[in-house]
């Protein structure tokens, strides 16, 4: 078998070449193109974690108070000092039992299902004017310290590959998975569909001021 | 016609041999019918005076926008496309809407490498020289931020065709199916789901079911006939086709296939749809059936009673768009547009109807029908399934109120 494999590459090849295209018919590097990944550039690249099982977490540790230093330092300035979020700058904490009110709060407290995300985040894309350049056990102090503000762990929490998949967050259970869509189901009605009398305005952007202008250089407009 | 001739002739030689010799030529508005006006009677710049071009300056408010209190950063936001402005189904490359997280990199396309590996027979490392010598296909698809329109769900607040509904764009993209890199590197029998990953500073990534990576995915370094813009993911970008944005990974330098997804923050934190009973939906990745009518809109008020175009544009995740129906009553009656030609698959595409508008108070809407038979919904119907804080998604049926002076308004019906 693999001798015959070997023997039919160069034809495979010249096939795809006349045929692009042809789905099912390639063997793995049929092409040749580009170089095989080694262990140690693999190992480079691949920061992944997944968020159910932390999978991919590296080795190291962090503690809260630990963490609570390099905050102060590197995110207090956009997410503020306890991550009330300065400005506009995402809050960090809150929101908790927020999800079903008029203006719901979702944060890593109240609304992210697995703890390990938050390291692969906080790892891959913060702080936002230098990401992926902190340290995993900086990475892992930092979860530890916002996963304690918003009480998820105690004071004594050491963040590591094994503790952070064990965090229980609090709205783990209300996601759901597949997408019941379509949700939605009319007839597309022709004639007389509702009633003219009842078409009614309930709601208009006139006004409102909320609209930056379209023509002319850019807006700066702030909201009032 | 001789004493024309000759004062136009006149015209030109002064306006040609006088520096600044602008009074000297005829006033067109004098002189028709018919005149030159100067542009006609002088000579225009040569060849390569713009190598690249540009376009005229009298279109200079046809540009990307955002909504500066939106954001806290104009490094994770969005911007705009002009859809007021636009009138085909391609979205010109400097007009494409943004979505950056953490800003647009500028990448040397030399430096540029994208790995596969994961579950797979032969990880790969490629070049861009690399990825562009494997068979290239182009095919023209939308893509659309879930967003699009969120900042409606609650109620009418954006005045605005461009602000309400121009996080869409659509382009010819060329590249490589995504099938081809994966059966190059060989797919190992346990692997699922493909984590891709961008180069940016968020190095954004995302999970995608394996199925739909061999389906129709395009690893494209070309947008419209040319290398990808920068602020579209240049050198390399993912497109997957008629799914939400955010998955179409820009910067596009990872691959990993695996058993089981990733939720990542941006498929857990983000782009999830609350619903009121306080659980979430994830995985929202198609893009349902949408469109809008482009003229008249906020920004393209009427201009007197009399005979009009209606145009719009209409587009779905699910593959072509069959029907779209256009009302100008608010609902009440519908009548079906016309489709032009080319209807494609996950593409927009343009719809007109023509109106004689008596000068009363109008309510102008469409509703596009797909393949499959969805009905494009109205707020209202949405808002019964997911409430008004699930952000993403609001694919509703758009409403202009048309007033007599002819001014349009957004506006939604109870
Ligand atoms: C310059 C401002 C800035 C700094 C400094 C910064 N961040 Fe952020 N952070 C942001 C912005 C903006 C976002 C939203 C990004 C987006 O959605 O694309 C964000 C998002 C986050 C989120 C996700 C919030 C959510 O609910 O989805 C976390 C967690 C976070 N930052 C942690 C940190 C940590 C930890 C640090 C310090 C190492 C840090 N940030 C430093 C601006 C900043």
């Amino acid at each position: 078998m693999y001798s015959s494999r070997k023997i039919c590459l160069p034809i495979v090849a010249i096939l795809l070449a006349g045929a692009a295209g042809l789905a099912g018919a390639a063997e793995p590097g049929s092409f040749g193109y580009g170089s095989v990944a080694t262990p140690a550039q693999i190992a480079g690249w691949d920061i992944d974690v997944r968020g159910e099982d932390g999978t991919g977490l590296p080795p190291g540790k962090g503690t809260v108070d630990r963490g609570a230093e390099v905050y102060a330092e590197q995110c207090a300035a956009c997410h503020g000092t306890f991550g009330e979020g300065e400005g506009r700058f995402p809050k960090l904490v809150g929101g908790i039992g927020s999800l079903r009110d008029e203006r719901p709060e979702p944060t890593v407290g109240s609304y992210w299902p697995f703890a390990p995300t938050l390291w692969d985040y906080i790892n891959r894309a913060m702080p936002m004017q230098a990401p992926h350049t902190l340290s995993a056990d900086d990475v892992y102090a930092l979860t530890a310290y916002i996963l304690n503000l918003n009480d998820l762990v105690p004071h004594e929490f050491v963040a590591d590959r094994n503790s952070l998949p064990k965090v229980k967050m609090r709205n783990r259970d209300n996601f759901i998975w597949t997408d019941p869509r379509p949700d939605t189901m009319t007839k597309p009605c022709m004639n007389d569909c509702v009633n003219a009398a009842d078409v009614r305005i309930s709601s208009t952007a006139e006004g409102r001021n909320l609209t930056p202008r379209t023509t002319g250089p850019l807006d700066t407009m702030q909201q009032k | 016609m001789g004493r024309r001739r000759f004062l136009g002739l006149g015209a030109a030689l002064t306006s040609s041999l006088a520096v600044g010799g602008k009074q000297a030529i005829a006033d067109p508005a004098q002189e028709s019918p018919p005149a030159d006006a100067p542009w006609s009677q002088s000579i225009g710049a040569g060849v390569v005076d713009r190598p690249y071009g540009r376009p005229a300056d009298a279109e200079a408010s046809v540009i990307r926008r955002n909504v500066p209190w939106l954001t806290a950063s104009a490094e994770s936001s969005v911007s705009f496309s002009p859809l007021q402005d636009l009138h085909g189904i391609i979205t010109p490359n400097g007009l494409f809407f943004e979505r950056h997280h953490a800003g647009r990199p500028d990448i040397d396309p030399a430096q540029h490498k994208l790995m596969i590996h994961g579950l797979v027979e032969r990880p790969l490392l490629l070049t861009m020289k690399d990825i562009m010598r494997f068979p290239s296909v182009s095919r023209i698809h939308f893509i659309e931020c879930p967003a699009n329109g969120g900042m409606n769900w609650r109620a009418a607040q954006m005045n605005s065709l461009q602000f309400s509904h121009g996080m869409v764009s659509c382009a010819e993209w060329t590249g490589v199916k995504l099938s081809t890199l994966l059966e190059e590197v060989g797919i190992k029998k346990q692997a699922k789901w493909a984590m891709v990953e961008g180069a940016d500073g968020a190095h954004m990534n995302r999970s995608l079911p394996l199925d739909k990576c061999l389906d129709d995915c395009l690893v494209v370094y070309a947008q419209n006939g040319e290398a990808l813009r920068p602020e579209q993911g240049y050198p390399l970008r993912l497109v997957v086709p008629g799914w939400e944005g955010n998955v179409n990974i820009k910067w596009l330098r990872r691959i990993k296939l695996g058993e089981k997804p990733w939720h990542t923050r941006e498929e857990t934190s983000k782009y999830t749809d609350l619903m009121p009973d306080g659980t979430s939906r994830g995985f929202t990745w198609l893009i349902d059936a949408k469109s809008v009518v482009t003229f008249p809109c906020p920004e393209k008020p009427l201009d007197g009673p009399g005979l009009y175009e209606i145009r719009g544009l209409a587009w779905t995740g699910n593959g072509k768009v069959k029907r779209v129906d256009v009302s100008m009553d608010g609902g009440v009656n519908w009548q079906t547009a016309r489709l032009h030609e080319p209807v494609l698959s996950k593409a927009l595409t343009k719809f007109t109807v023509p109106w004689r508008w008596d000068g009363r108070p109008a309510l102008v809407a469409s509703r596009v029908i797909d393949v499959t038979g969805y009905v494009q919904p109205t707020i209202a119907q949405l808002r019964a399934q997911r409430g008004s804080n699930s952000v993403y998604h609001n694919n509703s049926i758009q409403i202009w109120q048309v007033k007599p002076d002819g001014s349009v308004f957004n506006v939604q019906l109870a």
